[in-house]
């Protein structure tokens, strides 16, 4: 039995930043919104004197558990997924203000190439560059256009930065100064600027001051306490949704989140959507919330999933090539990104490891996005290199020189004696779309309610190998520059496929954005094609992956979705055409 | 990897002769090696009281370094005794104890893996553990289960055939239980397990042993509350300072920091 809620302005799935976003602009328009969040009830409170590696870092305590819902997995079309059991293998948000509690905080903004990557591509290379495989396409959308709401989410979330020498132009600078300056970044510094690379510091939303945002939220300055990924801030010095956007908008008394509430379909008559079904999970109730507006702001497999669920939209089928549903999926995949790179080993400097912040660090541009000229390289897109000091912590680092056995008396002595005397860089690159690498439902395999799992088939193309060898060949070049006595560099081979982590927490794809109905299930506003009263918003609109970390760009286009939002409760119609309209 | 190892010197051993098992145990684990510590360590902690009649030298009237973590350690998930032994000479092997500090056994990393198989970890509590199973992953899907992911036994299950199938390879190469034969013969099983040169059914070789060595290493380096790392004694030898509420004066500084470490119950502060 589904009992029927009484209706409201508008309902949303989650509430992480995007949630978190639309119900504050929603809310301080006036309007009525309520956030149905899967997770528990979590605030700054829970997260006061939490430094514990175990509970965190090695039992995923932030984390989604998978025994309710997990997602399965393939490297291939012709294999059986099997479902992904064990946090190991998938960190996704949960709980109030979901993943953007246990972010490191690095807040890039992506590039004008990213918006507009087959039409500079073309232009730059010709059409023959682009592979047979890849499904890549203009976003429908530019930098410019794009840059207020980049600049908005900036000052909502404190971002901490200085400006990238080789970045887009800005309309601002960054609201604060960048963090604090260590040995090991000053080290990276000046290597990379002896190799005639333009370092800069990576923009964090670690606050390097205390802060009061627009909303007139206050963001605590860091103290660099190095407990940042995986964790909810000790300090509130970390820009999150709980601490800015979600207080924001319980300010106005017109948000209610209902926490423990799994949300298993969009209701709709096929032109609208009505509301959305969920199960309270505490007491096993179905219930129907309905609204003007229903906005999926769940991370990409749950927004993709509740469109296949519910019937709406055309399923992709990678045979045909046709439907859009499910389509685009990419990420930054940790044996090609992100994980991988250069690990130099110094006998004669120490490094205050443990110490540190997710945002702090150094980072190149010279190779991410089209900087460099891909004329003569077998791969386009680009990789970001940088020294990141977000903290080591003693369970997960025991890194040892290569050739050191991996336990017994050698690994102990080695592992301690390096634990303060290694430095990691890493590439973190793009990974463009191919025609293979999609998203469905599983066959078999259920979540505890008994709907299909979401499926994930990710197939490498050759261009992603090369990419990925590339970026971590530049590392072992800064590495070496720094002064390494040993390295280790990782290796990607020419047969590296997927291997079923979805660790990064970074991708993207299945209700993807475009200018063309065609191609694309929402507008640039993330509503829907299909359905105007329905917003499908995140990294699930990103047509591909850009060689950033996504939050700061989710934030803009989140922040765009709510400008939509109200226009629609106001005037009503696709968004899209309304500003053609406007421009004709 | 085992010529790596040096050889282990046999002081003691008149001392041990009323209990060959424990002697053995002494000898493999290496911690009698150059005299570092005495018998007096295992008094309570590894034999769990079983050969208090095993009254040893002098050194067993020293204080005992752990004396107070041992009155609380009892056993919650291993019923067999020689199982739990089979994981403390294992994870003595991956951490040893030697001149830079405690090993496996004097943190507590036995009695830690203990609690944890005991708990919510032991039984896959957060895991997706609904069917079908697939036991033999194909060569690219190999990756997917580190510690067994796609096995259909949970943790505690895993350890307990592992710890066996090692004592049982003992049994068959050496004829002797693994728990007494020798560093060598220990290290050369455990290296096959690693290199999943034995052969299990249900998980492989290869993935117990990871599940083992990131088990050990949670237990030497996870927070004291959990039952291992005992006195912060893990993080000391890596210099690794707990949860320290900043480091905002430090951190532009060239110099290495040397803290005392902080543990939750002392940043808690109740």
């Amino acid at each position: 039995m589904v009992k029927k809620l009484k209706k409201v302005d508008v309902v949303i799935v989650g509430s992480g930043w995007v949630g978190g976003i639309a119900a504050a602009e929603l809310t301080k328009a006036g309007h009525k919104v309520v956030i149905l969040e899967r997770g528990k009830n979590k605030k700054q409170e829970d997260f006061i004197g939490t430094k514990d590696e175990l509970r965190y870092s090695k039992r995923y305590d932030l984390m989604q558990e998978l025994n309710k819902d997990t997602i399965t997995s393939r490297n291939s079309m012709d294999k059986v997924a099997m479902p992904v059991r064990n946090n190991m293998n998938a960190r996704l948000g949960n709980h109030t203000g979901g993943a953007g509690v246990h972010w490191n905080g690095l807040a890039f903004r992506w590039l004008p190439y990213d918006f507009e990557i087959y039409s500079k591509t073309v232009e730059r290379y010709g059409k023959d560059k682009i592979p047979k495989e890849s499904t890549m396409q203009d976003w429908g959308i530019t930098y410019d256009e794009l840059e207020p709401y980049f600049d908005k989410y900036e000052k909502t979330a404190a971002i901490s930065g200085e400006e990238s020498p080789l970045g887009p132009p800005r309309s601002d600078k960054y609201p604060l100064p960048p963090m604090k300056e260590t040995p090991a970044i000053r080290l990276f510094t000046e290597a990379t600027k002896n190799l005639g690379y333009h370092p800069y510091r990576i923009p964090s939303a670690n606050a390097s001051q205390t802060y009061t945002n627009p909303d007139g939220e206050t963001i605590n300055g860091c103290v660099y306490c190095a407990f940042c990924e995986e964790y909810g801030c000790d300090f509130g010095a970390k820009a999150d949704p709980i601490i800015t956007v979600l207080a924001t908008a319980q300010k106005t008394g017109n948000l209610e989140i209902r926490n423990d509430s799994f949300v298993n379909s969009v209701s709709h008559d096929g032109k609208k959507a009505i509301g959305l079904v969920y199960t309270d999970t505490n007491t096993g109730e179905v219930f129907e919330q309905p609204a003007d507006i229903v906005v999926l702001a769940g991370f990409v497999f749950t927004n993709t999933r509740l469109l296949l669920t519910s019937k709406i939209g055309q399923p992709y089928n990678p045979k045909t090539g046709q439907g859009i549903i499910g389509k685009n999926f990419t990420g930054h995949f940790s044996n090609l990104s992100t994980y991988i790179g250069a690990r130099g080993f110094f006998e004669n400097k120490k490094f205050n490891n443990f110490m540190g912040t997710g945002g702090l660090g150094a980072t190149i541009d010279d190779f991410s996005g089209d900087y460099e000229d891909h004329t003569n390289l077998d791969f386009l897109h680009g990789y970001e290199v940088h020294y990141s000091q977000l903290g080591t912590r003693p369970i997960a680092h025991n890194s040892v020189p290569e050739g050191t056995p991996g336990w017994g008396k050698e690994f102990k002595k080695q592992s301690l004696k390096y634990f303060n005397r290694n430095l990691f860089i890493t590439a973190q690159s793009g990974f463009l779309p191919n025609k293979n690498t999609y998203m469905d439902l599983d066959p078999t395999y259920k979540d505890a309610l008994g709907n299909p799992l979401l499926r994930v088939t990710v197939t490498y193309a050759k261009q992603d190998i090369a990419r990925a060898k590339a970026g971590v060949a530049r590392c072992a070049e800064i590495m070496k520059a720094m002064g390494a006595d040993t390295m280790n560099v990782d290796v990607v081979k020419d047969d590296t496929a997927f291997d079923h982590k979805f660790y990064t927490d970074h991708f993207f794809g299945g209700a993807i954005m475009g200018a063309d109905p065609a191609t694309s299930a929402v507008n640039t506003y993330s509503q829907m094609w299909d359905m105007d009263n329905l917003f499908v918003v995140g990294g699930s609109s990103f047509p591909h992956t850009g060689n950033y970390n996504p939050t700061v760009t989710i934030g803009a286009f989140a922040y765009r979705a709510a400008e939509g939002m109200i226009t629609y409760l106001k005037e009503g119609g696709n968004l899209a055409y309304k500003k053609l309209e406007k421009n004709a | 990897m085992a010529d790596k190892q040096p050889p282990i010197k046999e002081n003691g051993k008149s001392e041990h002769q009323q209990d060959l098992s424990r002697r053995n145990f002494l000898k493999n684990t290496g911690l009698v090696a150059g005299g570092l510590v005495g018998g007096s360590l295992f008094g309570g902690l590894i034999t769990g009281g079983l050969d208090k009649k095993d009254k040893q030298n002098g050194e067993t009237e020293n204080a005992h370094p752990n004396k107070e973590y041992e009155a609380f350690q009892a056993r919650q998930f291993f019923t067999r005794e020689h199982d739990f032994k089979l994981l403390i000479a294992s994870t003595e092997q991956i951490l040893p104890e030697d001149e830079l500090g405690p090993g496996a056994i004097k943190l507590g990393v036995p009695y830690y893996i203990d609690k944890q198989l005991a708990g919510r970890w032991g039984i896959n509590g957060h895991d997706y553990r609904q069917g079908p199973f697939v036991a033999n992953l194909d060569k690219s899907d190999q990756t997917a289960g580190p510690g067994g992911e796609q096995s259909i036994l949970d943790r505690g299950s895993l350890f307990l055939l592992g710890l066996r199938k090692m004592d049982e390879e003992s049994q068959k190469r050496f004829s002797t239980p693994f728990d007494e034969a020798s560093e060598e013969q220990q290290i050369e099983i455990m290296t096959d397990f690693e290199a999943n040169n034995v052969k299990m059914q249900g998980v492989k070789a290869s993935e117990f042993f990871i599940l083992l060595k990131q088990a050990t290493l949670e237990g030497a380096y996870s927070d004291p509350l959990y039952g291992g790392n005992v006195n912060m004694e893990g993080w000391k030898m890596k210099e690794f300072p707990g949860a320290q509420a900043s480091y905002a004066t430090y951190i532009e500084q060239d110099e290495f920091v040397k803290l005392d470490p902080i543990s939750l119950r002392d940043y808690q502060g109740h």
